[in-house]
């Protein structure tokens, strides 16, 4: 199973960007191999809106199943729910710590966004 | 000739300067409401009757029976409004503006062709004056399209006075650029300045010869009048703070109509921004 997690870097060291649509990665992590891919979301996050919908299907092409990041706003969150992906919100710390709170099951799942449209 | 009102913020006193300027001529003209998010002008002008009209714009609606998921025209779309997850594709009707690219892409012709409501625009007309102003639905995000709209009555020759919405965003500079001179309404504080210099800045960018109002002309201080002399942008009326003023304007009245003198000032306002854009004309 994969995970995705929103990063101001690129390994499981960095800190986790409390944005989706706009964060500097996404880090696409196997569970079971800890294979880790790094996603460059610049390009999606400068576009002027809807970076979060861009950022879901991105998420949900690299097969994760779960994501877990700061704030999701409605239009994202409706995308990724279409995908049939489970968002963790308001996850911060370091990647590795959200992950090993993943894996001992310490986590709720948002059932709705968390954030405001970004107009 | 198109003569935009506008201003660097709202309540400056745009809407007194737009209604009234209109009022004081006696040649037919229209007057555009563009400030489609707080329109007023109609509560100064007021046509005995208002045919009102419905405005939409083009937005996609998927056929899941034809689609195949092939993604091009989420591939295409630059505004993001749409998605394709797995063989589904997901429509933001609100970041959509309209381009049909969805559509012409489409090998399955799979997008079809639904509505997003704009807005309303109502007209009417009153006196020698033909008024029409926009509103905006509640909840719609972009008002260009629906500024677009409201100016689509002007024919060539007409004469025209656009009341802009307040600011220097996108909306402001479409209300603007069709116009042929820009009157710019500010008050001389501080925060009027600043808002001017901006207004100011985003007017010369589109090369249109413009002017200043200044409102309540006898509070604030000199910057205002410091700036336009060194900017050499002419002063081409003053409205002083006054109370009567004051009052006319709270009862939805007209300034022209309660003075001859403002009747004759406000026409005299016209015949210059008139003579000054035709210099520009000779001069490009
Ligand atoms: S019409 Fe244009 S903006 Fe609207 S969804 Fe299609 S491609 Fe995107
Ligand atoms: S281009 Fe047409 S067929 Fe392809 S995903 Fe879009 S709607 Fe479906």
């Amino acid at each position: 199973m994969k995970v995705a997690i929103t990063a101001r870097g690129a390994d499981l060291s960095s800190e986790v960007d409390p944005r989706f649509g706009r964060a500097a990665n996404i880090l696409i992590i196997d569970l079971e191999t800890m294979e880790v891919e790094t996603i460059d979301n610049s390009v999606t996050a400068n576009s002027f809106k809807g970076a979060g919908i861009q950022a879901a299907t991105m998420v949900h092409d690299r097969g994760a199943e779960v994501l877990m990041t700061g704030y999701c706003g409605p239009k994202a969150f409706q995308t990724l729910q279409a995908a049939g992906i489970r968002v963790v919100s308001e996850v911060s710390g370091t990647v590795g710590e959200a992950l090993e709170r993943f894996r001992t099951g310490e986590v709720q799942y948002l059932d709705s966004a968390n954030a405001e449209s970004h107009w | 000739m198109i003569i935009s009102v506008a201003s660097g913020k709202g309540g400056t006193g745009k809407t007194t300067v737009s209604v009234n300027l209109a009022a004081s001529l006696e040649t037919p003209l229209k007057l555009l409401d563009c400030d489609v998010e707080e329109p007023n002008v109609h509560l100064f002008i007021q046509p005995d009757e208002m045919v009102s009209r419905t405005e939409s714009t083009f937005v996609p609606v998927i056929d899941e029976q034809r689609c195949n998921g092939c993604r091009k025209c989420a591939d295409l779309c630059e505004f993001n409004a749409l998605a394709v997850i797995g063989e589904k594709v997901l429509v933001f009707p609100e970041l959509c503006h309209s381009c049909e690219g969805c559509r012409e892409i489409c090998p399955e012709q799979a997008v079809q062709a639904g509505s997003r409501e704009l807005g309303t625009i109502e007209t009417g007309s009153w006196q020698h004056v033909i008024m029409s102003y926009g509103r905006l639905r509640v909840g719609e995000a972009m008002s260009p399209p629906l500024i677009a709209r409201v100016q689509s009555i002007i024919d060539p020759d007409d004469l025209v006075i656009i009341d802009a919405p307040p600011g220097t965003s996108c909306p402001a500079i479409n209300a603007m650029k069709v116009s042929d001179f820009v009157l710019l309404v500010t008050e001389p504080t501080p925060f009027g300045l600043h808002d001017l210099v901006l207004t100011v800045e985003a007017v010369r960018q589109l090369e249109i010869p413009c002017g200043l109002v200044i409102n309540r002309a006898d509070i604030g201080n000199e910057e205002v009048y410091r700036y336009a002399r060194r900017e050499s942008l002419p002063i081409l009326m003053e409205i002083p703070f006054e109370r009567s003023i004051a009052e006319i304007y709270s009862r939805g009245g007209l300034l022209v109509e309660h003075s001859e003198e403002w009747r004759i000032r406000f026409s005299g306002l016209f015949d210059t921004i008139n003579d000054r854009a035709a210099l520009q004309e000779v001069g490009r």
